[in-house]
């Protein structure tokens, strides 16, 4: 029996050497992400798996969205903008080449912004870029986009996946072809497997440290645990949190625990009696036990929020403590408004872990303070019909993922169906405002109205909880944009 | 034997049109839009209705379904929503892993559960009998995704004999290729090995007892040569039904292993689809996998017929 299994050994290791498996080298990584990309245009499609890939690894913009979420010059090594704010000019990087070989212009610059706009367009987000009324090149190395209204964000938007700069030859053939102008080239795609990316070599940037990366799909945990053992990958983005135990104390692993743009709420109908009432949204916040639920449905690592911002983010303050956790005021405040003996709602639910584990938890918090909550667990499709589209619903649990997505409160059509013009015109006044100081000042008053009205029950911040070999270096732990970024990922000496 | 052939035939084509439109009318009648659930929550209602025009979603459904089998006559399996790429290019993709796995799978469990079978049966009542008895019906009762995180574990992560999953393309290195699929046609492979040496040992057990063997012995052969001689050949038949319908079994095992090992076969193709909503994509793959498995079933009757002559002549 012995003589066998050292036999299958042998042939085994012999087939190992043949093969010659992949193994970490000290210039190549293999990262598991969860989700496989659709295609790998960023600039077609709203799916957060093309950016892991794809975003500021193959495709660049303008300007660049660094760790902290601030904006950094990218294609564009300086801009000015005019003191009406409505025109922009920016100054393009020499030397720049896409993937191909071309060489990368204003022209470029040009074609990429009038595809994002054209009539035809399948950007994800047009509406970002709809202010821009025209993009002229002014000479090779200079672009001038002029702005019918102002937007105070516009240098972030131009830093999101969704306008990278692309060539015309290639634009057409980016879903599985991409060619950019960022420190990695594509290589190879096989479907339902892998990507491989190749350090592009004259790249116009600060040369990076990888020569390879390959993205490996993987969706079960159990399986991502059995990879990252075997070191087959040599990391993962976003682990789940039920089983990062398995990590926790080996020497080998580093798990890093940070934010993304992700806000879980629990969304409101604002529209419905008794919701419309505000009393009775302070007391179901009052009801809430943040730390609960962070504990439940993320095993402690959520970060708790008091409103509809990002805690990373350098316009964040800390609401928290509005309506503290307290069953007493939350059944005065119900008796108050009229419901002292509580009142029965529904709780629908789409099929996501942190959705169901925090809608039970809540379930039992609200019970406490005399509201019956009846949990309906939908599939992801009926949950779009019923709650976004048809706003057939009671309460929900949702994490908004968008950076800056604090702007849908100002629309009264949205889900959750929050109609105050006194926000809507502070958003209108945020949008408009460049100044930074000032643009914090009015952001800190929007996260306080919100905050004070209870639009929807603020719960935690989604975590990301990367897990990945205790050499490697240089990975984001927080995740203020959708992506994955590789730029400074290396392993130590 | 042709009357025989014809009617199964008749039967293969209608259970496909008759699967083909139950699997058009359940997929229609999923609640939720595919145009929404692919733009997502922040997506403008006029970019939702551009796309429900492109996809072709205000067709009505009779005629949606006449389209989609007249494409497929053709080989048109129509376009992906969330790829855009051709639906035959994507299986056609993916078969590379599926096909040999289910191969592999299907070998492995003949070569191991037939054996043991015969073993079994030419044991019976010995501790030998209990023993492959006791371990095949363990091999019924673990579930093969569990089996597969076992085999993981100790040969992957404790060994490092195996990947514990991927696949790297034939073209590219055959033998990583190979070796990719190892543990996974092993997952696959247990319970329907384990079937197999059941079914195996209980139709040899059955022969044995008949007339025909005691007749043999009669004419001076052991048993070991009249079981041998006339047994298996005769113990096949219920064994080769169980092996067509085995088939079916193994292509809804790969949905589940292929998951496990991440694989990119035919299985986590579908399984990607349904959740991603991709209606074209899941439909197309399904009618493939019933395809498969209906003309396995084909071939098995066919194949009963000509092994037992019985059959041939009481249904012509």
């Amino acid at each position: 029996m012995n003589t066998i299994t050292k036999a299958i050994g042998l042939a085994l290791a012999l087939s190992t050497a043949l093969a010659g498996v992949a193994m970490a080298q000290s210039t190549e990584v293999r990262i598991g992400v969860a989700l496989e990309p659709p295609t790998l245009d960023p600039t077609a499609g709203a799916a957060e798996a093309i950016d892991i890939v794809v975003y500021q690894n193959i495709f660049e913009g303008l300007t660049r969205i660094d760790e902290a979420g601030a904006v950094q010059p990218g294609l564009a090594e300086s801009w000015t903008i005019s003191d009406d704010g409505l025109t922009y000019t920016f100054k393009l990087h020499d030397g720049v080449t896409f993937h191909d070989g071309s060489t990368f212009d204003a022209e470029d610059v040009k074609f990429s912004f009038d595809r994002i706009l054209a009539e035809d367009s399948v950007n994800a987000h047009k509406e970002f870029y709809e202010p821009i009324s025209s993009v002229t090149v002014v000479d090779p190395l200079t672009v001038e986009m002029k702005l019918d209204r102002q937007i105070g964000r516009f240098l972030f938007d131009l830093g999101r996946g969704d306008a990278v700069i692309v060539a015309p030859e290639s634009a057409d053939n980016n879903a599985n072809q991409p060619i950019g102008t960022g420190p990695f080239a594509f290589l190879q795609w096989d479907k339902g497997s892998r990507v491989i990316l190749e350090a592009y070599q004259p790249y116009w940037g600060e040369p990076v440290h990888l020569t390879k990366a390959t993205y490996v799909f993987i969706s079960d945990t159990a399986t991502l645990t059995n990879a990252l053992l075997a070191g087959d990958i040599d990391g993962t983005n976003n682990f789940g949190q039920e089983a990062l135990g398995v990590f926790e104390g080996n020497p080998q692993f580093t798990i890093l625990a940070g934010t993304t743009e992700g806000e879980t709420i629990l969304g409101t109908n604002n529209r419905k009696a008794p919701f419309d009432n505000l009393k009775v949204r302070q007391a179901m916040a009052h009801a809430l036990d943040r730390q609960a639920i962070i504990d439940g449905a993320t095993y402690g690592y959520g970060t708790p929020i008091g409103s509809a911002f990002a805690p990373h983010n350098a316009y964040y303050v800390d609401l928290t403590g509005t309506y503290p956790h307290d069953v007493a005021k939350a059944k005065a405040l119900l008796a108050e408004a009229g419901y002292p003996d509580g009142f029965s709602a529904t709780l629908k639910l789409p099929p996501l872990a942190y959705a169901s584990l925090s809608g039970q938890i809540i379930a039992s918090q609200f019970a406490e303070v005399g509201i019956k909550l009846e949990l309906i667990n939908v599939e992801f499709a009926q949950w779009l019909e019923d709650v976004y589209t048809n706003k057939d619903f009671d309460l929900t649990i949702i994490s908004h993922v968008e950076p800056f997505d604090i702007g849908n409160y100002a629309n009264p059509d949205y889900y959750f169906g929050y109609d105050n013009p006194e926000f809507q015109a502070l958003i209108e006044t945020l949008n408009g405002t460049t100044d930074e100081a000032k643009r914090k000042e009015l952001a800190i008053q929007a996260q306080t109205i919100l905050a004070d009205d209870a639009v929807n029950g603020y719960l935690f911040q989604l975590p990301q909880t990367g897990v990945w070999n205790a050499k490697l270096t240089g990975m984001w732990k927080d995740s203020p944009i959708e992506g994955l970024v590789l730029r400074d990922i290396r392993w130590a000496e | 034997m042709i009357l025989f052939s014809l009617r199964r035939f008749i039967g293969f084509a209608v259970t496909l049109l008759v699967a083909a439109l139950v699997i058009f009318w359940l997929l229609d009648l999923l609640p939720g839009d595919p145009a929404q659930f692919v733009l997502g929550i922040n997506a403008t209602p006029e970019s939702v209705a551009r796309l429900r025009l492109q996809m072709g979603l205000d067709v009505p459904a009779p005629e949606r379904f006449v389209g989609w089998i007249w494409g497929m006559l053709g080989g048109d399996f129509g376009v992906s929503y969330t790829q855009r790429a051709p639906v035959s290019e994507l299986i056609w993709g993916r078969l590379g892993v599926t096909l040999p796995l289910s191969v592999f799978a299907m070998v492995i469990s003949v070569v191991v559960g037939l054996p043991l079978g015969i073993l079994a049966a030419r044991r019976r009542g010995k501790p030998l009998d209990t023993v492959v008895m006791i371990v095949a019906q363990t091999g019924i009762a673990i579930p093969n995704f569990w089996f597969g995180m076992l085999l993981t574990l100790l040969f992957a992560v404790t060994l490092r004999w195996l990947p514990p999953g991927g696949f790297t393309p034939w073209h590219e290195n055959p033998g990583a290729a190979f070796r990719g699929l190892i543990l996974p046609s092993l997952a696959l492979a247990l319970p329907q090995a384990s079937i197999l040496a059941r079914v195996m040992r209980t139709a040899l057990v059955d022969v044995t007892s008949q007339d025909y063997i005691r007749t043999a012995r009669a004419k001076g052969l052991t048993l070991g040569q009249a079981v041998w001689r006339h047994g298996v050949r005769n113990a096949l038949l219920p064994v080769l039904t169980i092996l067509g319908l085995q088939f079916a079994f193994l292509v809804a095992g790969t949905i589940i292993v292929e998951n496990v090992f991440y694989l990119p076969g035919l299985g986590r193709l579908i399984l990607t689809a349904i959740l991603e909503r991709d209606l074209i994509l899941v439909r197309g793959a399904t009618i493939i996998l019933i395809l498969a498995v209906t003309a396995t079933m084909l071939l098995t009757d066919l194949a009963y017929a000509l092994v037992d002559p019985r059959l041939r002549e009481r249904s012509a």
